[in-house]
């Protein structure tokens, strides 16, 4: 089996035993990079630090030292963290040219567990997308049809997990930039619980909604990174006190009993019928481990997309002032300062990125705030008691990650609405604050990768990890990698 | 609405204004007053507030507004804020939380001003202030509330060159300020100013700032406009908010000149309040005059709204305890007890408390060793303050402990060191930081006793005949010469003691 089959708990254990080196095993991952980014565009940059970290790494275990969980691991992180001294663009032409002065708290946790960030993922402008095309630097492809999306913001992430350039990668999730494009590659994506895991050092786009998490092959691998990067972090204060348990050690506690809720209408309209098939042939692969499926409510669900699209680029709005040209960024030639600014922004954010801080500037202007700004964050909490409620019924809310596989480059491109759709089952749970996954299920019949959404109360990751994790220990979907050479699916 | 029929500018309205004296014009002024509180380290950050260093040297990702970092509340500006409240009788919030003020500067990093709109930590409450007012009662100005933010960082625009350039020090960025806003209460410039020096005398007791207004620790805003008696009614001049007042004269003068501007604009072109928009105009200290800045119309659209990386801040009643029981006493409460247990009067109370506490400590310790506050007083009220302020040093600094001046002034009160025998002492203790004793000794001043008193008369008398016949004539106050040329023969002797002697001597 090559290296790029192994699952990131089996390098780990190879690293240890010392049948692989870390060298060998960060040289493979590059040469792989080197071989197919130029078809994917996962990547926005590359490490070049990388083998040497590995050298240190391998000179270290040889001297005997104690080294951490993760050592030798190579991780791939996506273009919105900050990892110091690294191009961190957060796909913006605004940030062609930045170098983050300072590593995020989940890089710090990574590089003290001693995993290597082996690049920079390709990602929509300021984590605003859900295809990866709206990146300065291009889209990410789907490995498993070049010619469709990988999903997105983390789109990057997806693919080169989905590709092997990466075993395991770190997304961000904003109103399902972890999970859809998790849904679309084929792999197993978690954003976890609002406050799990630090922000600090993750380039905001929505402060209220923006979640760190990752993005794996299995859940297995999910809860192994978790384990690193989740926790309390006084840097931000958002970030919860709340206990985190090792999610590793109760994988494998049988489901047995427990309830699983199913919102019908989710699974009805505007739904593609594969994707129902599917999700209907996992809600039974549950039932044989012993899960009680049952119906729930979610009412106001269907106001989520309206209220995400309020709040989002509000906060955005605000949070993207900063680039202004005056310290870090692009700035562009003017005669003046109001000039400059015009300029500046004008050239140095892409259209989507200025289409939503227009909406949100528009949104909390006086005289607009209470019809807008604060009419949906009463919509956020009337989705955050229909999961309160839902939650005292049944333990797990199951469902379709996305109504359709992956779509067609530029097929949503000129029609925001139906990209902005494609987030309809994930935007809630980034308004309610839960930790919400993608797991992979049957592909379709053209051989495109399906998800499927698994939603748990408020710091409840573990229930989620090891309900995928049994899921995934009586289903391949998730080792099943897309053939290579890359094709197109038409 | 009365403006409608009364704005018109017909010649007889406008003759009507003409005829209403500017000093029927009431002044309506509200003050927003902005104090960075001595905290060590920024309100977001771990950065140092020094002042003076050297630019951007007092900077981290956080305050630089870098991509991804992210704010983290300092707990003792919020200390500091909760004592200011307490102080300013203000009901404190149980709840308070952060909202961002959105508007573009250069050197403002993030693009928003972290603030708070609609739930400031301090609520309503009052400060009364001294008047010159005749009934001698205090003016009580009422308090609207008090908010936590941070400042802004320093533009600097060098023009000394062809090419303009503007520079930015963003050693200020994030230093915590409290927003303090009265109510409209104020109705002269000097009770703008009273009301400053109170609330500043406030702040510098309870430790929370040191106002320094040099430095930028104390900045006011005011809100100016008139209420014009005309035939019955009250007119209202359009609001005019006067910008970043940096000193007590800055704050009494633009009041004064704005009420002038605006009563004559008034009278000139009957402009009310509800013909124009709130104007801000700046004070300029070199043409002593106001100009205007922009009205209010063109001005942002700050789109508040609750800042999403900081989570609202829960006061616990046990805490705004605990911060109350260790407030020390406010000035007023010590001017009172100077006047009602130490007998001062209260201009004399007002001087020594306005020194700060030290001062404040050092008279009650003295005035209660020499059982004579009247003294006390006297004393520290000339001798020592004109010494701290000529030295330009603090009560802690000066040379004489209060045991050591409790000792002189009780030489002094019992007679045995006249007054400018004890100055001499005084001066003498303060040059060479010694005891009363020690400048006693150094001085040659030792008693004088009966027998020696008399000699010094009688040799008196007889090199000063004259003098002696004029006394006996009746002119009594000849005897001052007499003890002056007593004091240059011997310092030593007791003006009182040598007087008394002499009178008797000459006059039986």
């Amino acid at each position: 089996m090559t290296l790029s089959a192994l699952n990131a708990d089996v390098i780990v254990d190879q690293l240890n035993a010392g049948d692989l080196t870390a060298t060998d095993c960060v040289q493979h991952f590059l040469d792989r990079i080197q071989t197919h980014n130029a078809d994917l565009n996962a990547f926005i940059s590359v490490s070049d630090t990388a083998l040497e970290q590995a050298e240190t790494i391998d000179k270290r275990r040889k001297a005997g030292e104690s080294l951490g969980c993760l050592a030798g691991l190579p991780v791939a992180v996506k273009d919105g963290i900050c990892v110091s001294g690294q191009p961190t663009t957060a796909g913006s032409k605004m940030l062609e040219n930045f170098s983050a002065p300072y590593d995020a708290t989940i890089v710090e946790r990574l590089k003290s567990a001693g995993a290597i960030v082996i690049g920079k993922t390709n990602m929509d402008e300021f984590a605003m997308g859900s295809s990866t095309e709206n990146s300065y630097f291009g889209s990410t492809t789907n490995p498993w049809a070049t010619d469709r999306v990988p999903g997105g913001s983390s789109g990057g992430s997806a693919a080169c997990v989905a590709g092997r350039l990466a075993p395991v990668a770190i997304g961000s999730d904003t109103g399902g930039s972890i999970r859809q494009p998790a849904s679309f590659c084929g792999i197993t994506g978690l954003k976890p619980t609002y406050g799990r895991v630090s922000r600090y050092g993750l380039i905001a786009f929505a402060s209220s909604l923006d979640q760190i998490g990752p993005m794996t092959r299995t859940a297995k691998e999910s809860a192994l990174l978790m384990s690193v990067i989740a926790g309390f972090d006084p840097r931000d204060s958002t970030s919860s006190k709340e206990h985190v348990s090792d999610a590793l050690t109760s994988l494998e506690t049988p489901l047995k009993g427990i309830r699983i809720g199913v919102c019908r209408d989710h699974l009805h309209e505007g739904l593609h019928w594969e994707v129902k098939t599917k999700i209907n042939d996992a809600i039974s692969v549950f039932k044989q481990l012993g899960a009680n499926i049952e119906e729930i409510e979610l009412p106001h669900s269907n106001s989520a997309v309206a209220a995400y699209y309020i709040i989002a680029p509000c906060e955005a709005s605000s949070n993207l002032a900063r680039y202004d040209g005056v310290r870090y960024s692009f700035r562009a030639q003017a005669n003046d300062l109001e000039e400059m600014y015009r300029n500046t922004r004008g050239q140095g954010f892409g259209d989507e990125v200025k289409q939503r801080i227009i909406l949100g500037t528009y949104a909390l202007s006086s005289g607009y705030y209470e019809a807008y700004y604060l009419k949906a964050s009463k919509v956020r909490r009337l989705i955050k008691q229909d999961y309160d409620e839902a939650f005292q019924k049944v333990d797990l809310i199951l469902g379709p990650t996305t109504p359709t596989p992956a779509f067609k480059l530029g097929q949503h491109t000129q029609d925001p609405l139906a990209m902005y759709l494609a987030d309809i089952f994930t935007v809630s749970a980034n308004l309610a604050g839960i930790p919400a996954m993608s797991v992979p299920v049957e592909p379709s019949s053209t051989g495109l990768p399906i998800g499927l959404q698994l939603q748990g109360r408020a710091f409840e990751e573990n229930t989620l990890l090891r309900a995928a994790h049994q899921f995934q220990n009586e289903t391949h979907w998730h080792m099943t990698s897309p053939a290579e050479p890359w094709r197109t699916q038409s | 609405m009365e403006d409608s029929v009364l704005n018109s500018n017909s010649n007889s309205q406008s003759n009507n204004r003409q005829t209403v004296p500017f000093n029927d014009a009431k002044i309506i002024i509200g003050l927003e007053v902005h104090v960075q509180l001595d905290t060590d380290s920024k309100l977001f950050c771990g950065c140092s507030t020094r002042f003076g260093e050297a630019a951007n040297s007092q900077t981290c990702v956080v305050c630089t507004g870098m991509p991804g970092a992210l704010p983290v509340i300092n707990q003792r500006a919020l200390e500091l804020s909760i004592r200011t409240g307490l102080s300013l009788n203000c009901r404190i919030a149980r709840s308070t939380k952060w909202d961002r003020k959105n508007y573009f500067y250069p050197d403002l990093p993030k693009g928003y001003q972290i603030s708070q709109f609609d739930q400031p930590i301090c609520g309503p409450g009052h400060l009364d202030i001294q008047t010159t007012e005749a009934s001698g009662q205090p003016r009580r100005i009422r308090i609207e509330r008090a908010h936590l933010e941070e400042d802004a960082g320093k533009s600097i625009h060098d023009e000394s060159n062809d090419r303009q350039s503007s520079k930015i020090d963003l050693n200020r960025t994030g230093t915590p300020l409290l927003e303090i806003v009265t109510y409209p209460d104020i109705r002269t410039a000097a009770e703008a100013k009273a009301f400053l020096s109170e609330l500043k005398l406030i702040l510098n007791y309870i430790d929370v700032s040191d106002c320094n207004m040099q430095q930028g620790n104390l900045r006011c805003d005011a809100n100016v406009n008139l209420h014009i008696p005309l035939r019955g009614q009250q007119i209202a001049t359009p609001i005019v908010e006067i910008k970043n007042l940096n000193s007590f004269r800055a704050v009494e003068r633009s009041i004064t000149f704005e009420a002038q501007r605006q009563f004559e604009g008034w009278q000139e072109n009957g402009v009310t309040i509800a013909d124009a928009p709130k104007q801000t105009r700046g004070w300029n200290d070199h043409t002593q005059m106001t100009t205007l800045q922009r009205e209010k119309e063109d001005s942002a659209d700050y789109r508040y709204f609750p800042d999403p990386d900081l989570i609202a801040v829960k006061i616990e009643e046990t805490q705004i305890k605990q911060i109350r029981s260790q407030l020390v006493q406010l000035p007023a409460i010590l001017r009172e007890l100077l006047v009602k247990e130490y007998n001062l009067k209260p201009d004399d109370a007002a001087v020594i408390v306005s020194q700060g506490r030290g001062v404040v400590d050092y008279f009650l310790t003295v005035a209660d060793g020499c059982e004579n506050s009247r003294v006390a007083n006297n004393w520290i009220g000339q001798e020592v303050l004109r010494h701290l302020n000529e030295s330009n040093q603090t009560i802690q600094q000066y040379p004489v402990s209060h045991q050591q001046f409790t000792e002189l002034l009780k030489l002094v009160i019992a007679g045995t060191l006249d007054q400018t025998r004890g100055k001499e002492v005084l001066n003498a203790m303060v040059e060479h930081s010694i005891s009363s004793e020690e400048a006693i000794k150094q001085l040659g001043i030792k008693s004088v006793d009966n027998s020696e008193l008399v000699t010094l008369c009688e040799t008196l008398m007889d090199e000063n005949q004259n003098v002696v016949e004029q006394i006996r004539s009746g002119n009594e106050k000849a005897i001052g010469m007499l003890i002056g040329k007593a004091r240059k023969k011997n310092p030593n002797a007791n003006p009182g003691l040598v007087k008394a002697m002499l009178s008797k001597m000459i006059t039986g």
